[in-house]
C-alpha cells in the first residue's frame, strides 16, 4: 500500500475539467453533432406486447422520395438460438441482435421491426407509416404473477425450466449453513412479501448517435454510452464490420445509471449509413426512451428472518423474482447476492428467478437488483427489531458483518466500514432530532460488489512541460475531475496543468464499460501506475544531466531533486525543464498501462429517513435525509457527496412516485416525464452526506466505488420511516397518494408467524 | 410548404433564419441556428433542459414556435458569459459541483438567472418550486439550490 498523505489535490473540491464546457452550452453530447451531407434514421416499432412477424413488406417506403435506406433484422446478424450463447460481457449476442431488431417475434409494444433514413425526419417518419408488417398477435405476460403462472403465455418456446417450456428464465442461489436448523433456533420469525414496479434510468439525454460509414467499410460512430469499447464492439457484432475498422467516438453523456450500458440504435444507424453512403443521425423521442429502452424489473420478493431474543439472526432466507422483460437478464445477480450480505448471518439461503416478459428487455439500474433486494431484507429487518424491541441501528450493529465475515456469494470480507456507518449514523444528529406528529424516521442499510476489471490509461507530458491523461470510460459523475486530482498529486504540480480526457476507441486501448462503480477505481489505477512510471524517466534523465545515480534523485513538488546532499549540489529540475530537454535527451516523455484491474472492495451504506404524511391527500414528504456512506477515500469529497444525494433522489423517487403503468393492452400508459413522476427540486430536502472513509487496502489512493451503494438503503429507510409514522407498514412499491390513502383506509397487515 | 424566414434577435445579436411553421424554436436554436447549448430531453416541457428567455420571459424553447420569435429578443446559455467572464450562476455551479452529466444545467443556470432577476433573496422553498420545471436525474438538486442561493447572497453583497 502506497496511500498519499499530506495531499494537496486529493480530497480538494477541484473544478471539474469539463465544468467549463458545461456551464457555457458548449459541450458536445450525444445530439449535438452534425456531419455534411447528413440524413435522418428513425424507428418503426410494434404497437403489440407480443406477436409473430409474418411478413414485412417495405416497398412502398423505399419508394418514397427523401427515403434513402431501409433495413429490418434481415440486415443485422442472427446469432441463432441453436448455436447456444455468445457473451460480450453479461450480455447474450442472441439477445441483442433480437432486441435491436425483432426477428421472427415482436416481444413488447416499442421493438423495432424496422428502421428508415431520408432526408429528413418527417420523411423518415412517414416511410415508416408506408411499411406493411403482417403480425400474427398472441397472448401475452407482462406482471411477474401472470408470466410464471402454468399457462402463461410463453415468450421463448425454446426456454425450459424444470423441463417445460416456460418464461422462468434462470435461478441462481447462494447458500450457507443448514437453514432449517438456523430457523429453528430463532426466537421470532417474521415472513413478508413485497412487489416492486419497474422503473427507468430516467437520464435527461435520450439515446442519440450520428454514424458515417465510408465505402470501404470504415466507420465512424459518434454517440454518448457507457463505453465506447461496448458500442464498437456490439456494434460490429451485429453488423459485421470488423472493430478495427469502428471508430466509437464518446460524446458527453446527459446520464446513464446504467441504461446506457447497452446499444439501441448504433447497429441501425451503421447499416442505414452503410446502405445510403450517408451519414445517419438518430435520436430517441423520451416516448421512446420510455417504451424501448431500459427501465429495471419489477419484482416479486419474499424475505424470512429468523433472530433469537438477545437479537442475534440465526437464520435467513430470500425468494427474488425480477421481470427480466423481453429477453433473459435480469439482475438476480445483485438482488440475491448483496440484500443479506451487510449481516453476517450463519445460515442462509438468497435465490434468484430471472423472469422474462412482454416489456422492454431490463438493462443494469444503479446497483443492478440489490436496491430490490434490499427493500425487502431491510423492511422486514426493521419489523424483527421492532419484534425484539431493539433500536432499528443497534439490531443491524449486533449483525453487522467485519473484517473475517465470510458473504454467502463468496469473499470474506477485508477490513471494512460498514459498522462505522452504522456507527456515524447513530452518532449524528440527524438520528438524536425530535420528531412532530405524522412525522417518522425510518432507517435501512445497504451493499453493493463495486467492480474493477479492465482500463487503460496514457499518460503524455506536453513539450511545455505540462500533462494530458487519456483513459477510456466515458465521465459520467466527475470521474475526470478525480484523475486530475490525483495525478496533480503524483506529479506534485497545479492540478489546472493536468487536461483529462476521454479517448476513442482507436486512440486508446481497451477500457471496460463506466459502470459497477468502477470509473475512479480502475482508472486511479492504471493512471497512477503510468504516471510512476513518468516519475521514474524524469528522475533518471535528471541524473543522467547531473552525471549521478537515479537512485540518488528523488521527485518531489514537481521537480528532481538530489536525494541527499550527499548525492550532489543540484538545482531542482522541474517538469518543464525536463520536458524542454526532452527531444536531446533520448525522446518524448509519456507512459500507458492497460491492466484487468482487481482488488475492488464491496462498499456498505446506512441511511437515516425522515418523513412527514399527509394523511387527507396520501402525500409522504422526505423532510430530512442523511446518506452514511464508506467511501474508501474521496478523492474529489463534491462529487462524492454528489453521487451519494443523486442515488437518494433516485430511490425516493422508487419508493414514492416512480413506477410503469400499463393500459389493457399491454403498453406503456405513462411514457413522459408528466406521467412518469421523478422527483422535481420542490419534492426534496437537502440530502444530508456523512462520507466515512476506511481506505481500501487494495488501492493506491484508497479508493472504493461509490456510485451505486447510494441507492441500494432507499426505498427501506423510506418505508420503515412510513411505518414510524402512521404505524402501517407498506409491502409495495411505490409509495404514492393513491396507495397510501388505501392502506390508510383498509389497513391489511400480513400476519408474524 | 415552403419555409419561412425569421428575424430576430438571440444574445444581443440580430440574426435570420428560415424555418418549417411547425419547428419550435429549440428545433431552429438547434438547427440552423446551430446554437446546441439548449438540450431537448422530452419535447413536452417536462424537462426544462431547453430553457430559454423570450423577452426576458423564462420559456421551454420546446413549447414555442420558431416563428413566434419574430421581432423579439431570445437569450440562450450560449449568450449567459460575457466573453471569458462567467456569470456569477455559471462560476458558482462549478466551484460547488452543482452539476454532474452537465445536460441540464444550461436550463438550470437560465431558469436560475431569470429567478434571480426577479428574485434577489430568494428563499430555499422559493428556489426549489422555481426550479421544480427544470429536472436533473444526477444531483438530487441539493449541490443546485445551495449554488444559487449562494450566488444570490453573492450578487446581493456586491
Amino acid at each position: 500500500m502506497n496511500l498519499v498523505t499530506n495531499n494537496k489535490w486529493i480530497g480538494q473540491r477541484t473544478i471539474r475539467p469539463d465544468g467549463m464546457d458545461k456551464v457555457t452550452g458548449r459541450a458536445q453530447f450525444a445530439a449535438d453533432t452534425t456531419m455534411p451531407g447528413m440524413i435522418w434514421g428513425k424507428v418503426l416499432r410494434s404497437p403489440h406486447p407480443h406477436a409473430r412477424i409474418k411478413s414485412i413488406d417495405t416497398s412502398k417506403a423505399e419508394k418514397l422520395p427523401g427515403v434513402k435506406a431501409v433495413v429490418t433484422a434481415k440486415d443485422i446478424v442472427d446469432f441463432t438460438i441453436e448455436k447456444g450463447a455468445v457473451m460480450l460481457g453479461i450480455q447474450d449476442m442472441r439477445w441483442m441482435c433480437r432486441n435491436v431488431m425483432a426477428r421472427d417475434k415482436a416481444l413488447f409494444p416499442g421493438h423495432p421491426v424496422a428502421a428508415v433514413a431520408a432526408t429528413s425526419e418527417a420523411i423518415a417518419a412517414e416511410a415508416c407509416q408506408l411499411i406493411e408488417v403482417d403480425y400474427e398477435v398472441l397472448p401475452w405476460s407482462i406482471e411477474i404473477d401472470d408470466a410464471i403462472k402454468p399457462d402463461a403465455a410463453i415468450l421463448h418456446e425454446f426456454n425450459k425450466f424444470e423441463g417445460k417450456p416456460s418464461n422462468i428464465a434462470g435461478r441462481l442461489e447462494h447458500k450457507k449453513g443448514d437453514l432449517a436448523e438456523g430457523f429453528k433456533k430463532a426466537d421470532i420469525v417474521i415472513e413478508r412479501t413485497f412487489t416492486t414496479r419497474p422503473v427507468h434510468q430516467g437520464y435527461i439525454e435520450p439515446h442519440a448517435c450520428l454514424i458515417s460509414v465510408a465505402p470501404d467499410g470504415k466507420t465512424t460512430i459518434w454517440s454518448s454510452s457507457q463505453g465506447q469499447f461496448m458500442v464498437r464492439a456490439m456494434t460490429s457484432m451485429l453488423t459485421g464490420i470488423p472493430q478495427s475498422d469502428i471508430r466509437a467516438i464518446p460524446a458527453e453523456i446527459g446520464g446513464g445509471f446504467g441504461g446506457k450500458t447497452i446499444v439501441y440504435l448504433e447497429p441501425l444507424a451503421t447499416m442505414l449509413a452503410k446502405k445510403s453512403g450517408r451519414p445517419v443521425k438518430m435520436v430517441m423521442t423520451r416516448e421512446e426512451v420510455m417504451r424501448a429502452t431500459g427501465p429495471t424489473s419489477g419484482s416479486k420478493s419474499t424475505v424470512k428472518i429468523g433472530a433469537t431474543k438477545d437479537g442475534k439472526i440465526t437464520a435467513a432466507h430470500g425468494t427474488f423474482y425480477l421481470q427480466a422483460g423481453a429477453f433473459p437478464g435480469s439482475p438476480i445477480r445483485g438482488a440475491a447476492g448483496c440484500s443479506f450480505t451487510p449481516y453476517d448471518i450463519p445460515n442462509l439461503l438468497s435465490e434468484g428467478y430471472d423472469v422474462v416478459s412482454n416489456r422492454s428487455k431490463v438493462a443494469a439500474y444503479r446497483a443492478p437488483g440489490a436496491p430490490i433486494g434490499a427493500y425487502a431484507v431491510e423492511c422486514v429487518m426493521d419489523e424483527v427489531a421492532e419484534a425484539l424491541k431493539m433500536d432499528p441501528l443497534d439490531f443491524r450493529l449486533k449483525n453487522a458483518a467485519k473484517e473475517g465475515t465470510k458473504a454467502a456469494h463468496g469473499p470474506v470480507f477485508p477490513r471494512i466500514g460498514f459498522i462505522e456507518t452504522l456507527e456515524a449514523a447513530k452518532n449524528s444528529d440527524h438520528y438524536k432530532a425530535p420528531l412532530g406528529k405524522l412525522q417518522g424516521r425510518g432507517v435501512a442499510s445497504g451493499f453493493w460488489f463495486n467492480a474493477g476489471g479492465e482500463s487503460s490509461a496514457q499518460v503524455n507530458i506536453t513539450e511545455d512541460g505540462n500533462v494530458v491523461v487519456t483513459t477510456g470510460h466515458p465521465d459520467i459523475g466527475g470521474s475526470r475531475a478525480g484523475i486530475a486530482n490525483i495525478c496533480a498529486e503524483l506529479l506534485g504540480i497545479d492540478y489546472k496543468r493536468v487536461s483529462v480526457i476521454i479517448g476513442d476507441t482507436q486512440t486508446i486501448g481497451f477500457s471496460n464499460l463506466t459502470g459497477g462503480s468502477r470509473v475512479l477505481f480502475a482508472s486511479s489505477i492504471v493512471v497512477t501506475q503510468s504516471t510512476e512510471k513518468i516519475i521514474t524517466t524524469l528522475r533518471e534523465r535528471a541524473a543522467k544531466i547531473w552525471e549521478i545515480d537515479p537512485e540518488a534523485v528523488k521527485w518531489e513538488q514537481g521537480a528532481a531533486h538530489p536525494v541527499s546532499p550527499n548525492a550532489g549540489q543540484f538545482e531542482p529540475l522541474t517538469l518543464k525543464e525536463l520536458a524542454e530537454k526532452a527531444p536531446a535527451m533520448g525522446g518524448p516523455i509519456g507512459a500507458g498501462v492497460q491492466l484487468n484491474t482487481t482488488g475492488a472492495d464491496g462498499g456498505f451504506g446506512t441511511h437515516v429517513c425522515d418523513v412527514e404524511v399527509d394523511v387527507d391527500l396520501g402525500i409522504a414528504r422526505v423532510t430530512r435525509y442523511t446518506a452514511v456512506q464508506d467511501v474508501g477515500r474521496a478523492i474529489h469529497p463534491g462529487y462524492v457527496e454528489g453521487q451519494l444525494q443523486g442515488g437518494v433522489a433516485q430511490g425516493i423517487g422508487w419508493a414514492l412516485n416512480e413506477e410503469y403503468i400499463y393500459t389493457k393492452e399491454g403498453k406503456v400508459d405513462n411514457p413522459g416525464f408528466l406521467d412518469y413522476r421523478m422527483p422535481v427540486c420542490s419534492d426534496l430536502p437537502m440530502l444530508d452526506c456523512i462520507m466515512v472513509e476506511v481506505p481500501n487496502p487494495k488501492h493506491p489512493q484508497g479508493v472504493k466505488g461509490v456510485g451505486e451503494v447510494p441507492l441500494v438503503p432507499v426505498m427501506a429507510a423510506v418505508a420503515n420511516a412510513i411505518y414510524n409514522a402512521l404505524g402501517k407498514r407498506f409491502y409495495a412499491l411505490p409509495m404514492s397518494p393513491p396507495k397510501v390513502l388505501e392502506v390508510l383506509e383498509a389497513p391489511t397487515q400480513q400476519a408474524a408467524e | 410548404m415552403a419555409k419561412v424566414h425569421v428575424t430576430t434577435t438571440i444574445n444581443g445579436e440580430p440574426m435570420e433564419f428560415l424555418c418549417e411553421p411547425s419547428d419550435t424554436m429549440l428545433d431552429a436554436l438547434r438547427g440552423p441556428l446551430a446554437l446546441t447549448g439548449s438540450k431537448e430531453g422530452c419535447a413536452s416541457g417536462d424537462c426544462g433542459a431547453c430553457s430559454i428567455t423570450l423577452d426576458d420571459q423564462l420559456v421551454c424553447s420546446c413549447l414555442v414556435l420558431a416563428v413566434e420569435s419574430q421581432g423579439h429578443e431570445i437569450r440562450t446559455i450560449e449568450g449567459m458569459a460575457n466573453g471569458e467572464k462567467l456569470h456569477p450562476l455559471q462560476q458558482k455551479f462549478l466551484e460547488m459541483a452543482a452539476l454532474q452529466c452537465g445536460i441540464c444545467t444550461s436550463g438550470m443556470l437560465m431558469a436560475s438567472d431569470a429567478l434571480l432577476k426577479r428574485s434577489p433573496d430568494p428563499s430555499e422553498e422559493e428556489v426549489r418550486f422555481w426550479l421544480a420545471g427544470n429536472l436533473c436525474r444526477c444531483t438530487g438538486y441539493d449541490k443546485i439550490v445551495r449554488a444559487v442561493m449562494d450566488t444570490a447572497a453573492e450578487m446581493r453583497a456586491q
